[in-house]
């Protein structure tokens, strides 16, 4: 990219620049940390320049927005097109609460809807479950049956809005319902758009929502596969995620690398499968955490970018343009908020935000300020909207594309992403592969790890958070917080009991039976057995229970 | 372990080497947020407690029962998922109806302020909130809980 005589002479001035002028200010003036480094504690160097950026190509390694290999964005206008999707993730007590906070955000300018489930729906349990006890609402909204389903998404036409639902273990069982409910408005599958988080091998990396063992679950993600390519093309069919691993506390090198290790385990198993690479690659998509440190989070962007082009197109021998593209979802990071002065939360947010934006990502959930302490209230969660609209609107970052192309530092940073991400994924081939790796219990060990130094730095002061290990305050300034409702519970369970009481029994058990059948059969697809269970009002319990039986359980292996 | 004061008394030291603190880290409920349950039995093992951790999803009872038979003198319990008003309520009945009263009961986790004295009042030593460093969770075990004899 640079021409190699000028980049020596620089590399010569920056030598002498640092022997003189630097070294002397350094001898008067010492830097106030003995080591500058990221929150992933990567070490920052002083100051870059182009001369280690000799090798660098523009236009192999960055190229043009919407061009291989999409360093730079992955559409040729960015946001000059269209802005950023902004989805914020909601989801409390009943179909009912949910269903009137889905329709606020959508009343204050939100574009797409992304569903939080409560933990029994997560894990596949009903809320009549002794599972549920105390658990009904309280994380999520409660979802047992269809019935549901038409509650939460009454009055918003599911052929205009796209809704993401983040559901792992129970992923299957859930889309059959949303399906059905579209049906029910009259929408065809075709027509319908939206993401499935579907991810299961994250889950038992870090975020744990899981029901059934590896093997599986990858069937169940391979019938989905096959499904959506044929019946429901605008589906995305993965979130391959990285959110949940940074939660857990691995570095941004370990989310990158992890993550798109998980991808290429759905690839190849998408193969094995037998599906064209190009029939399904396409709808999967990726989401990433946007954490604290602003640059590296940028460089982490931009790398997975360019190391999924390279994947798809050299190691899966791709053909569709579409197959290479790495879209993503961003969520801002909730281990960083504190639960110390909550307010600052706001400003962290719109930094990590930011780094989104500036990274190109394509869709943006900004936390709000009371989510160390509980669910968001109405007013916090527009505070966060806001944020996200002033982003857009009045920052002006929006204007041009990937604004830090060209950046020394930031391309050093992404270069130097790709290669330590790339040495991870190269160990985990090693290891024969991400499901592999898991049951060795490898990426589970390196985030807990990281998690720990992480929590140590913190104690001893080398890493301060404003709030808690720096810039204290006596006094702290409450703000309102969302309460559950405790008769949630109460109501949930009398409704499910109902809606058990008044379906078709003999079509309920005839359904359950084939989804048995069907989950002994390996070379039978599960999803429209799925679709007609649900239609009966089969209630997830129900089916997670049937496949609980024939499919066998997973369980923690508590290592610490 | 009382040490012996007045004019002419020795002061007492232990026969034999104390059995170590048994701390048996816990995550009841559903949620799979098992952050700082690791970064709690990780630290409290380097501490020289004997750590027991549980693993995730475990009901009230299975709790108690591990308590129970690996003996611990206190149990650990990380809640994320908002429902610790019925888990640690729940927990501390199980441990009554079982005569273990004596196993020092504590937590962490999404707990809003308001909730604690209740849960205090109940039963539950201590709860820790977000913002705590690991030495005061050491300290306080260290404190708090003696290893029974």
């Amino acid at each position: 990219m640079y021409d190699r005589k000028k980049l020596a002479g620089v590399a010569a001035n920056r030598k002498r620049w640092q022997d003189g002028e630097l070294a002397t200010t350094i001898r008067k003036s010492p830097p106030r940390l003995e080591r500058f480094s990221t929150v992933s504690d990567e070490e920052i160097g002083l100051l870059y320049t182009p001369d280690p950026l000799s090798n660098l190509d523009y236009e192999e390694d960055l190229g043009y927005p919407g061009q291989y290999p999409y360093t730079r964005g992955v559409q040729p206008t960015m946001y000059r097109g269209r802005l950023w999707t902004m989805r914020q993730f909601a989801g409390f007590g009943s179909a009912e609460d949910t269903n009137a906070r889905f329709k606020f955000l959508l009343a204050q300018g939100q574009t797409g809807l992304s569903t939080a489930f409560h933990f029994p729906t997560l894990m596949g349990y009903d809320s009549d479950s002794p599972r549920a006890r105390g658990e009904v609402g309280m994380c999520g909204v409660a979802v047992d049956s269809l019935k549901d389903m038409e509650i939460l998404f009454d009055g918003i036409p599911l052929d205009k809005v796209t809704t993401s639902m983040t559901i792992n273990g129970p992923a299957a069982m859930v889309f059959a319902m949303y399906l059905a409910v579209a049906e029910k408005q009259g929408v065809p599958f075709h027509k319908v758009g939206g993401t499935i988080q579907n991810d299961i091998l994250k889950e038992y990396i870090a975020q744990h929502a899981w029901i059934f063992p590896p093997e599986p679950s990858m069937r169940i993600i391979t019938d989905i596969l096959a499904y959506c390519a044929d019946n429901v093309p605008r589906w995305n069919t993965i979130s391959i995620s990285g959110y949940h691993i940074r939660e857990a506390g691995s570095t941004a090198v370990q989310e990158l690398a992890f993550t798109i290790a998980d991808g290429i385990a759905y690839v190849q198993a998408g193969i094995d499968a037998g599906i064209p690479v190009d029939k399904f690659a396409p709808r999967l998509s990726y989401f990433f955490n946007a954490h604290m440190d602003f640059f590296e989070e940028i460089a982490k962007y931009r790398a997975a970018r360019r190391m999924w082009a390279r994947i798809m197109r050299e190691r899966f021998h791709a053909k569709d343009d579409n197959s290479w593209k790495l879209r993503f979802h961003t969520q801002t990071a909730g281990c960083t908020l504190t639960a110390q002065q909550p307010m600052n939360n706001v400003v962290r947010v719109a930094l990590q935000a930011l780094s989104g934006v500036l990274g190109g990502t394509q869709s943006l959930h900004t936390n709000s300020m009371d989510e160390t302490l509980a669910l968001p209230t109405e007013q916090a969660v527009t505070v966060a909207l806001r944020t996200q609209q002033i982003i857009a609107e009045e920052s002006g970052v929006a204007n041009t594309i990937d604004p830090l192309g060209g950046s020394f530092f930031v391309e050093q940073l992404t270069n130097e992403m790709e290669e330590k991400a790339m040495e991870y994924i190269r160990k985990i081939d090693e290891m024969g592969g991400m499901v592999a790796a898991i049951k060795q219990g490898y990426p589970q060990r390196e985030v807990a790890d990281a998690a720990f130094h992480f929590q140590r730095l913190v104690d001893a002061g080398k890493k301060r958070i404003v709030g808690l290990n720096a810039y204290r305050s006596q006094e702290e300034t409450p703000i309102p917080l969302l309460k559950i409702d405790d008769r949630v519970e109460k109501r949930q369970v009398a409704r499910t009991k109902e809606v058990r009481r008044k379906r078709d029994a003999k079509k309920a058990r005839a359904c359950l039976s084939a989804l048995r059948e069907g989950s002994l059969a390996p070379n039978v697809n599960l999803m429209p057995l799925l679709v007609d269970a649900s239609r009966a009002y089969v209630t997830l319990g129900e089916m997670c229970d049937t496949l609980r039986e024939t499919l066998g359980v997973y369980a923690d292996p508590a290592m610490f | 372990m009382a040490t012996a004061k007045g004019k002419g008394a020795v002061v007492a030291t232990p026969k034999r080497a104390a059995r170590k603190i048994r701390i048996l880290v816990g995550k009841p409920g559903l949620d799979g947020h098992d952050r700082g349950a690791k970064i709690i039995a990780r630290a409290l093992r380097d501490a020289g407690v004997e750590v027991i951790y549980t693993g995730l999803h475990q009901t009230p009872e299975m709790i108690v029962s591990a308590a129970a038979q690996e003996d611990v003198d206190g149990i650990g319990l990380s809640i994320l998922s908002g429902a610790h008003n019925y888990l640690f309520p729940r927990i501390i009945q199980l441990l009554r109806e079982k005569k273990m009263d004596d196993v020092v009961l504590f937590g962490g986790g999404i707990i809003p302020d308001d909730d604690i004295p209740k849960l205090v009042k109940k039963g539950v030593d201590r709860v820790f909130t977000p913002g705590t460093t690991i030495q005061e969770i050491v300290d306080y075990v260290n404190e708090r809980i003696r290893p029974r004899q």
